[in-house]
């Protein structure tokens, strides 16, 4: 009973919590700027309007991919946050990407079609880092379930500092932030329109947004858990990691492909596969 | 016994008819009744002995040892003779052959050859291996009667030899049996040089320039691999305290015995299973008719080169030279899949992708825990089916559109929909969550994590481009233009009945594989080990969620009301006519294109395959190394 509980409350809860973050992300980066921003609530009305409009398509498919992509990423958090297996959950989140690329690529257009291969290209970026840490909270905890790693004693931080600055990394291409929101961006200077989301409109461009803000609330637990030994500096510190991706979005300018996957490869060799190297040898 | 007898035997049976007959209705006969009969027998071999501890029998025959040993010489007299075709750079071919038989006669004369107790034997890795020969093998063999007839049709230049063809086909199958269900390592050994005649036959069938080349690195390089089976055979005989070359008294002698013979067995395995550094064979096995590939890929040939090495598994565990094994493994998979990214022949992408599972595979058993067995086996059963169907697709589309370029497949699903969606069940069975071959990743991941942590980080960075490269693939299938509609031609019956019977099972592979896992490979791994895993049930109601999800979803959308707007897509404006063609800078009308990414720049064969052959080479140098340590 608990467990249908917490996905109703991630169902209902995700939602809001995702959309008042994106609201947050907007002032705050508006503050970076000198500017004042919208309103905190700005996300939802934006999202109302969407809803309210006529959806637009190339084709029939678009609609059926976004449905499924919203559908998979509610069904990965909901999957973490009932303390599900933490690589199925990693798979999981996978799928749904992929519906996201699919819908991209079924339009035919040219610049989703090159947004869909960036977003690819941002997908192999980060999931080695991702794989790996999922490894190194199973060594430390002995446990892939999210429930047993949020419960473990000690904080994870301690042990995995490595695998959380590689986390960290690849979060900014979760997050779509710049320097590595190749493949769509909030921002209006992409040579790409709007990339991925370029064919999207309307209903449709609504459910991409929900979708994100499930992601994110997702991935924020993600980086809760190697403080989740005590929940307030858990929380600060999920919030703190969250402004320094606002200040680094923008802090920088895009850089390329070729970049990303050098350089978050390379963090999560140099950083990640030292650290769970170092903790399989040290903590047996 | 009976069964077993009738899986070896059988087959040569329709093998010698067909090689006579060239009517094509009684050939299709024929093959259906005969593959039905195959079917029947493996699955009734299954029942009767499924769960069950191994059962062994013994054949006390001289005679029958007489004919292996003259099925040896005529086995080598005939690849000598098809040694006149070879060039100067192959001429380290007949050298090995010779050498072999040489050390065939050697052993048989010697008189020093140990008394052999059982000579057959049905464990349950061997009815898994055998219902894949039987059933996945059968089904390619339907498949090839519509294929090979319009493949004659399509190069009109070629010798039609589908006698010759067929011929081979139900040989190999019985090769294949005789690789899983012999306990003589001597007669296993005659079986597995069988295979590498088949497969060397059949590679070069088309018997072009290029065929002939490929055919004969394939002959050259499962003969290296064979040079080791037969120095353990040797080493078996004279160099070990209890001479036996019984498979299962080898496997019961454990590491500290059996560690040499196990690891030059692997290095034959390696061969088989074109792991780094002998990838290239099977790369160049694709010039082959594709039910070929298809056959060599999914249920043969490969497959009895990780059959071997898994059984050599408990001898590998926790030893160094385990490890090496696994790393040469675990280095194929993630090289082949980062090389796979750069290709865009469809065939070439299945190889790579082949060669990289495989090399899972192979770290899998290297490990040799029970956990790491256990993924193995699923990865087994998987991919034979997922491989075996995606062959059989792009055989059937290379016919109908003319091209195995991934980029002309664009649009399939709507251009022809039975072979796009085919095509997509392949695609997603090789990689998306919650099909098979995903499981079993997941599986090894954890296996490998407890058994060696930078194995799993190997796993870890090769699954990234085996996401890219299917993903891309998919998207190009999908990826439908404004003008496409559908021309679906008929495909031949045979074509279509393999390619369903194959589809069907791969996504009902997802529901039926706690019952696969439970009935087949745990009580192979706890008769074994003493102890299995399997998967807990929280996990599989969740799989069986999303698999739910990813059938009913599509469904949903069948009745979903449309009043959507269409338009054509954004062309910056200067859009001609729909989204189809759009004014240039200069005035001139052009079409619109999309192609894939395919960084040749970083992932290209030219930047990646000499190092990936240089790593594999020294890391199996190195499993010697500390074997003789």
């Amino acid at each position: 009973m608990t467990k249908i509980a917490l996905v109703l409350a991630y169902v209902i809860g995700g939602g809001v919590l995702g959309g008042l973050l994106s609201g947050f992300d907007r002032i705050l980066t508006a503050r970076m700027q000198s500017r004042k921003g919208p309103p905190l609530l700005q996300p939802f009305f934006d999202v109302l309007k969407l809803m309210d409009k006529r959806t637009v398509v190339v084709n029939n498919y678009q609609t059926f991919y976004v449905a499924c992509f919203l559908i998979f990423i509610v069904l990965t958090g909901s999957l973490f946050f009932v303390g599900g297996d933490l690589l199925l959950t990693i798979f999981a989140l996978t799928v749904a990407g992929i519906f996201l690329v699919l819908g991209a690529y079924s339009s035919h257009s040219p610049y989703s079609t090159i947004g869909a291969e960036r977003e690819l290209l941002q997908m192999m970026a980060y999931e080695p880092a991702l794989l790996i840490a999922a490894l190194g909270m199973y060594w430390v905890t002995k446990s892939f379930h999210v429930s047993a790693i949020v419960s473990y004693s000690h904080p994870l931080i301690a042990v995995l500092p490595g695998i959380f600055i590689s986390v960290l990394f690849i979060l900014t291409i979760k997050l779509r932030k710049s320097p590595f929101d190749l493949s769509t961006s909030h921002h209006a200077h992409q040579e790409l329109v709007k990339g991925l989301t370029t064919e999207f409109s309307g209903s449709s461009l609504a459910m991409i947004e929900v979708a994100h803000w499930y992601e994110n609330i997702m991935l924020m637990g993600f980086v809760y858990l190697f403080f989740a030994s005590s929940p307030i500096i858990g929380i600060a510190a999920t919030i703190l990691v969250y402004i320094l991706e606002v200040l680094i979005d923008n802090m920088y300018a895009r850089l390329t492909w070729q970049f990303t996957i050098v350089s978050s490869w390379t963090v999560t060799a140099g950083l990640a596969v030292t650290n769970l190297m170092a903790i399989t040898l040290l903590l047996k | 016994m009976n069964q077993i007898s009738f899986l070896l035997l059988f087959p040569l049976a329709p093998a010698l008819l067909l090689a006579f007959i060239s009517n094509q209705i009684v050939r299709n006969l024929i093959v259906w009744v005969s593959s039905l009969a195959l079917i029947f027998v493996s699955l009734s071999l299954a029942t009767a002995h499924l769960g069950t501890s191994p059962e062994f029998f013994s054949v006390d025959s001289p005679v029958l040892e007489k004919l292996f040993f003259a099925g040896e010489i005529i086995l080598s007299l005939y690849l000598l003779w098809r040694c006149r075709g070879i060039n100067k750079k192959e001429s380290y071919i007949p050298v090995l052959i010779i050498l072999q038989a040489g050390i065939g006669i050697f052993l048989e004369l010697s008189g020093k050859l140990p008394k052999v107790e059982n000579a057959f034997y049905v464990d349950n890795l061997s009815i898994i291996m055998a219902l894949i020969i039987g059933i996945i093998g059968t089904i390619i063999c339907i498949y090839s009667l519509g294929y090979m007839k319009e493949y004659h049709e399509h190069h009109k230049e070629m010798k039609e030899n589908s006698r010759g063809f067929f011929f081979i086909f139900f040989l190999f199958l019985s090769a294949m049996f005789g690789v899983v269900l012999c306990n003589n390592l001597v007669w296993l050994f005659f079986f597995w040089e069988v295979t590498t005649l088949c497969s060397f036959w059949m590679i070069g069938y088309s018997k072009t320039e290029e065929a002939k080349r490929n055919s004969y690195l394939a002959l050259g390089m499962n003969l290296i691999g064979g040079l080791g089976f037969s120095i353990a055979l040797v080493y078996l005989t004279f160099f070990t305290k209890a001479p036996t070359i019984e498979l299962d008294k080898l496997i019961h002698a454990g590491s500290a015995l059996a560690l040499i013979p196990a690891c030059l067995i692997c290095f034959a395995g390696l061969a088989k299973s074109a792991q780094l550094p002998f990838s290239s064979w099977l790369l160049g096995a694709m010039v082959a008719p594709t039910p070929v590939s298809a056959l060599l890929h999914s249920s043969t040939m490969v497959k009895a080169g990780v059959f071997i090495i898994i059984k050599m598994a408990p001898i590998l565990q926790h030893t160094t030279a385990g490890l090496f094994l696994a790393g040469v493994g675990g280095v194929t998979f993630l090289m082949a899949s980062l090389m796979a990214v750069s290709q865009s022949n469809a065939k070439r992408v299945l190889a790579y992708s082949t060669i990289a599972n495989l090399g899972l595979i192979v770290t899998c058993a290297g490990v040799g825990t029970y956990e790491a067995i256990w993924a193995a086996l699923l990865l087994v059963v998987f991919h034979a089916l997922a491989k075996g169907l995606l062959f059989l697709t792009v055989g059937t589309v290379e016919h109908k559109i003319g091209s195995r370029d991934i980029e002309d497949m664009e649009g399939l699903i709507v251009l022809k929909p039975f072979l796009g969606v085919v095509m997509l069940i392949g695609i997603a069975g090789m990689f998306l969550a919650p099909f098979g071959m995903l499981i079993s990743k997941w599986a090894c991941l954890k296996a490998l994590m407890d058994a060696s942590p930078i194995l799993a980080v190997l796993l870890a960075y090769g699954s990234a481009p085996t996401l890219f490269f299917w993903s891309k693939w998919m998207g190009k299938i999908l990826s439908v233009s404004s003008n496409a509609v559908t021309m679906e031609s008929p495909v031949d019956t045979n074509e279509a009945t393999a390619l369903t019977s194959l589809a069907i099972p791969t996504v009902l592979t997802c529901l039926l594989f706690p019952l696969i896992a439970s009935v087949a490979i745990e009580p192979y791994i706890s008769n074994l080990y003493g102890q299995t895993m399997s998967l807990s049930r929280g996990n599989m109601l969740i799989m069986t969620i999303m698999l739910g999800l990813i059938i009913l979803v599509p469904l949903g959308f069948v009745f979903y009301p449309r009043k959507q707007k269409h338009v054509s897509s954004y062309l910056a404006g200067a859009n001609v006519s729909g989204s189809t063609s759009f004014l240039g800078a200069m005035g001139v009308v052009k079409d619109v294109a999309t192609r894939n990414y395919y960084l040749s720049a970083a992932f290209g064969e030219a930047k990646l395959s000499k190092a990936s052959v240089i790593l594999g080479g020294a890391l199996i140098l190195g499993m010697f190394v500390v074997v003789i340590i």
